[in-house]
């Protein structure tokens, strides 16, 4: 009888323990599940190195590129170590919508012009509706330009990829970039018009506003035969955030900055100390004026 | 027997007036989840506005204990490339999720009344991980069964060590504009 008297005061207690704890906000739903958040800043660029990310540019932002890539680090003191040869690409890039972009460039490589389109299909998120990973699609068309005799569809490469990336915590992020390239007249005889590819890249953020990249392009064909002479590029740099700039510095074996080039023309091989430093810097312009809320 | 038998009746009388007690505290709560939350910063360079919508917010009318908290990635930008800045450089909201106060209304309010009446209330004031004892001015409102608390306020970047690079330094102001506005209803318990 006692026993049971015991277990009931204790019942009849409980209610009371829960008062006992002492804080307003255990009444509230928790702040989680309210939260619907996107997963942001995945890369703090549009590019890994030369790469396309997943990230696009925000609504009316303007992204104004310039890009160089140095001679080749192992031509020696007379050439001050690649630092006397140039290549560069100039380009401006545009966020039509907060998932759609395009892009206009020229390279001096091949004077090579470029214009693409991107689309953010899915945004990473947590909360009620999370997606795993962002997937972006991104195509392309370029024209070569330096010969001139040639005719202007052979001019034209096209470049189709699939670009997935995931941000693991905060300072992680990978992604995976099928790539499809096809060129109506590849520069040399023995390559393929079709080059099939995949693109493993990623970044380490090392503080709030640096990060290090890294990006290796697998192209599916023989590496460096007497008809197609060329590499797997691979790249490895910083990127430094500031406000509007980002500034990407690294060492790649490619010299081309778009698709085209870094995927499928890659003349050089880290292995013999083929490296060209190189560096892409971005400004980015917010041209809509809406910065402040609509007023009621 | 008869001892036990008086213990257990005391017990019980006690528990009653504990339970009467609780709904009491039950029905003093009032409270929101959607209060609006908004800043601004200005220079003469650039205005940055952005809101929350979400914002929770409980009041404890018997002891005027107030405690209101917000997801930063819940507010809301015109600009997107400035809200993932706010997210990423400046509130670091992977490390920081919340804003919160917890504190108390320093004056009575007559619930029974409807009418606008100007407060304060002390309490902590949390934002970017730094803690702040503050006094917050505004006003609180009874109308048709809810209270409306209303407040303007500053905050100091500095004083929650929120870092602005010297090259964006002209941009951002060094203290920003806030305004609150939450309509509490009561709680259903």
């Amino acid at each position: 009888m006692i026993r049971k008297c015991k277990y009931l005061v204790w019942i009849l207690f409980m209610p009371l323990l829960g008062l006992a704890q002492d804080d307003l906000f255990d009444q509230l739903p928790s702040l989680d599940s309210s939260l619907n958040a996107p997963v942001s800043a995945t890369f703090k660029s549009t590019r890994v190195v030369n790469g396309q990310s997943i990230e696009t540019m925000k609504r009316q932002h303007l992204d104004f590129r310039i890009s160089h890539r140095f001679g080749r680090v192992n031509s020696g003191a007379y050439q001050f170590f690649g630092l006397d040869q140039a290549t560069m690409r100039m380009g401006f890039e545009y966020g039509i919508t907060d998932r759609l972009m395009v892009g206009l460039g020229r390279s001096t490589l091949q004077k090579a012009y470029d214009s693409f389109l991107k689309y953010k299909l899915f945004q990473q998120a947590t909360g009620l509706k999370p997606v795993p990973v962002s997937v972006t699609i991104f195509g392309s068309l370029s024209a070569y330009t330096a010969d001139k005799e040639q005719v202007f569809q052979d001019r034209i490469a096209y470049t189709a990829q699939v670009l997935v990336a995931r941000k693991f915590g905060e300072k992680l992020s990978l992604q995976l970039s099928p790539t499809w390239l096809f060129r109506n007249d590849p520069l040399t005889q023995g390559d393929e018009k079709l080059l099939l590819a995949v693109g493993v890249g990623g970044r380490y953020k090392l503080s709030k506003r640096v990060s290090v990249n890294a990006e290796y392009f697998y192209t599916a064909r023989e590496k460096f035969t007497t008809t197609a002479p060329y590499y797997d590029a691979l790249s490895i740099g910083v990127d430094i955030e500031t406000g509007g700039h980002v500034f990407q510095l690294h060492f790649t074996n490619a010299l081309g900055m778009i698709e085209r080039q870094f995927v499928g023309e890659t003349l050089g091989t880290w292995g013999k100390g083929d490296i060209h430093y190189g560096f892409n810097i971005s400004r980015t312009f917010g041209l809509g004026k809406k910065t402040r809320l609509v007023r009621n | 027997m008869n001892k036990l038998k008086y213990t257990l009746h005391l017990v019980l009388v006690g528990l009653f007036i504990s339970y009467s007690a609780l709904g009491q505290v039950a029905a003093a709560l009032y409270s929101t989840t959607s209060g609006n939350t908004q800043f601004s910063s200005d220079t003469p360079l650039e205005n940055i506005q952005a809101e929350n919508k979400r914002g929770q917010a409980v009041f404890n009318t018997k002891t005027r204990e107030l405690a209101i908290r917000m997801n930063m990635k819940d507010f809301v930008f015109p600009n997107k490339l400035m809200q993932e800045h706010f997210n990423e450089n400046y509130m670091e909201s992977d490390q920081y999720p919340t804003a919160s106060f917890r504190g108390k209304v320093n004056q009575a309010i007559d619930l029974g009344k409807e009418g606008i009446s100007k407060v304060s209330a002390t309490g902590t004031f949390t934002v970017h991980g730094q803690s702040q004892t503050r006094t917050l001015e505004g006003t609180i409102a009874v109308r048709r069964g809810t209270i409306i608390i209303d407040s303007s306020f500053e905050v100091q970047l500095e004083d929650h060590h929120i870092d602005v690079p010297k090259i964006v330094f002209m941009k951002i102001a060094q203290t920003i504009q806030v305004k609150a506005q939450y309509t509490l209803a009561p709680m259903n318990k």
